[in-house]
């Protein structure tokens, strides 16, 4: 990858040995102190949510009544919600879907976006106008009404096809990917105008490569530091959408407790058992803080123009 | 001016058509009949039914339905709700002052928190207040609206007995009404408007520091201009332009965290109505909130092209 390649002509550090874009970047990103941080905090977040599971051995759907409602304890290290079910096991089981459907939807949105902004960006005819407007109208449709219209109305036929579970993870993937996917749009479009008009892409145009060589092989490497960073972004993004429709009472079914869906059961119990609100809550609170500081960090890491 | 206004007019009315076609292109493409219901009831034979089909129109290709249904919601035909027993425009008439009341002081909150704040930081960057005011703000829009309200209503609510959680509607009238609707409306408010300042606080801040570099700002100084005069008079209004922009961009996320806001205190708004018509399989309305949602956004857009038009009057001319 070379898509600081001015900046490694220019820096004394090109010297040294071993040198490499990655590591230079690397370099840049540690100087973010907090983003080094968070990044620390989301490794320990995810291997929780991994591993969890192999050390904290108690069952996440387990119903005791009798221990409803009590606040944490060494037995229950965040509780247990009305059900007596173990909040930290349901944080644990939750955490998974809520973090792999962050993953999974930044995905798409960066797939789509990329897509339709390099598309824009090479044609020099009406279609780049027409992706660019179509980009435009997503921009200003109303997202979240959309996304609950839109589960409202595909909801039963996807849990017919996929299953409760599967058919809902697909369904809100899909949907939240293919709302967001406008910001990357346009700064690939960005990228790929001032790109292709470049010396190296008029060599390798002279040299005969074919228009998706020209893209895959010399523009699209060169801008994926602005994807990279917003695809951080939306990671953040996808997981407070799903949290919010989880939270609404419209993403997964009762069973599955994302930490969306367990706060919507804690809210009505704010006062007897403010705990079961508030593990789930920092959760999320925490996933999204770091998320955003690493986006900040590798801006800075990514981001050639800037001098650290 | 008004020529800039009704060009910027000309230019709303496609993406509203576009919106439109959007939702109807889902809704079409949706799973489900309307008619399913009678096609399983053995009671209404198949010749009625394929009557009731072409009155209706469902048999129609796909562009002559879109037009149909496009006339009516220009006609203000709505529909009628399955579950209230009323017109759909009715419903949405009585919610909608509601939310706007809700959303319009938020957003004044947010501004008379993010410009002061965002400018002062400014002007003097990398300082202990810059540093404190951006460590806020990134934490302020990285915590989730409905976690921020189930905050709120711990602290305010459960833990000090402060003010109300359930916003409702208040009997009576005179000032004791008023202030009863004031208490009520603090915390939705508070929740909305200070996720929506901590992210204008960024933007009021990276675009004056933008303006404040440049020369026609160090000429003012140089004539002898107070600081203040500076600031306000030569920097904020340049300084106001991309955030125009850049606050109208966010009015879907607004309106995202009005739908939440609405729910968690359970405000009788166009949002709620949204979830509860959702949950109750009220289609007419769904299809009506999202559309009001829509035109509201474009609407506001608008007022944005209007705005900057009165900022930098050389766009109105262009």
């Amino acid at each position: 990858m070379s898509f600081m390649a001015g900046l490694t002509l220019a820096s004394p550090s090109a010297e040294r040995r071993g040198y490499s874009p990655w590591r230079e970047a690397w370099r840049r990103y540690r100087r973010h102190r907090p983003a080094v941080v968070s990044a620390v905090l989301l490794l320990l977040l995810i291997a929780a949510v991994v591993l969890g599971p192999f050390i904290w051995r108690v069952s996440a759907s387990d119903i005791d009544v009798v221990a409803g409602m009590q606040g944490p304890s060494l037995a229950h290290p965040f509780g247990t919600d009305d059900l007596g079910q173990d909040i930290l096991a349901r944080m644990i089981y939750g955490g998974r879907i809520s973090l792999a459907v962050g993953l999974a939807a930044m995905l798409v949105s960066v797939f789509v976006g990329t897509l339709i902004g390099a598309l824009a960006g090479m044609s020099r005819g009406p279609l780049g106008y027409a992706l660019m407007w179509l980009t435009d109208l997503f921009l200003s449709l109303p997202q979240l009404p959309l996304l609950l219209m839109l589960i409202y109305l595909f909801r039963d036929g996807l849990k017919a096809a996929f299953g409760p579970e599967g058919g809902i993870f697909i369904l809100i993937v899909l949907v939240i990917g293919g709302l967001r996917w406008m910001p990357v749009a346009r700064l690939v479009r960005a990228q790929f105008l001032s790109l292709r008009e470049k010396e190296f892409v008029e060599a390798a145009r002279a040299l005969g490569a074919s228009p998706t060589r020209q893209v895959i092989r010399h523009i699209l490497p060169n801008a994926l530091g602005p994807v990279i960073i917003a695809g951080t972004i939306d990671v953040a993004a996808a997981i407070i959408a799903e949290s919010t429709l989880s939270f609404l009472g419209l993403g997964f079914p009762p069973d599955t407790p994302t930490w969306g869906r367990i706060l919507y059961d804690a809210k009505d119990f704010l006062d007897i058992g403010p705990h079961w609100a508030l593990f789930p809550g920092a959760a999320i609170f925490i996933a999204v803080v770091a998320i955003n500081f690493i986006g900040d960090g590798l801006r800075d890491a990514l981001d050639a123009r800037k001098v650290i | 001016m008004s020529q800039y206004i009704l060009r910027r007019l000309m230019i709303a009315i496609p993406s509203l058509l576009g919106i439109s076609l959007v939702l109807f292109v889902v809704l079409a493409l949706a799973p489900g009949d309307p008619f399913s219901e009678l096609a399983t009831n053995p009671n209404v034979p198949p010749g009625v039914q394929a009557a009731l089909r072409a009155k209706f129109g469902l048999d129609d290709p796909i562009y002559l339905r879109y037009l149909h249904w496009l006339a009516a919601m220009v006609h203000g035909d709505w529909g009628f709700s399955f579950v209230s027993r009323i017109d759909v425009d009715t419903l949405i008439l009585q919610r909608l002052p509601t939310t706007l009341y809700v959303i319009g002081s938020a957003q004044l909150l947010a501004l008379s928190i993010a410009i002061p704040v965002g400018v002062y930081a400014a002007t003097r960057p990398y300082s202990l207040f810059d540093q404190l005011a951006n460590t806020f703000a990134f934490i302020g829009f990285s915590l989730p609206t409905f976690f921020t309200g189930i905050l709120f209503i711990l602290v305010f609510s459960v833990k000090l007995d402060w003010l109300p959680f359930v916003y409702t509607e208040v009997p009576g009238s005179g000032i004791p009404w008023v202030l009863e609707m004031i208490r009520q409306a603090i915390m939705p408010v508070m929740v909305l408007g200070l996720f929506q300042a901590a992210s204008m606080t960024r933007f009021v801040r990276s675009a004056m520091l933008d303006v404040i570099r440049l020369d026609y700002v160090t000429t003012a100084r140089a004539k002898g201009l107070g600081q203040t005069k500076v600031i306000v008079k030569h920097v904020m209004r340049n300084a106001m332009i991309p955030v125009v922009t850049l606050i109208a961009l966010q009015m879907p996320a607004v309106f995202g965290g009005a739908i939440v806001t609405e729910q968690i205190f359970r405000i009788p708004g166009i949002g709620s109505l949204l979830i509860s018509s959702i949950l109750a399989n009220d289609t007419p309305v769904v299809m009506a909130v999202t559309f009001v949602f829509a035109c509201l956004v474009v609407l506001f857009n608008l007022i944005a092209d209007v705005l900057y038009g009165w900022l930098d009057p050389r766009i109105s001319f262009r």
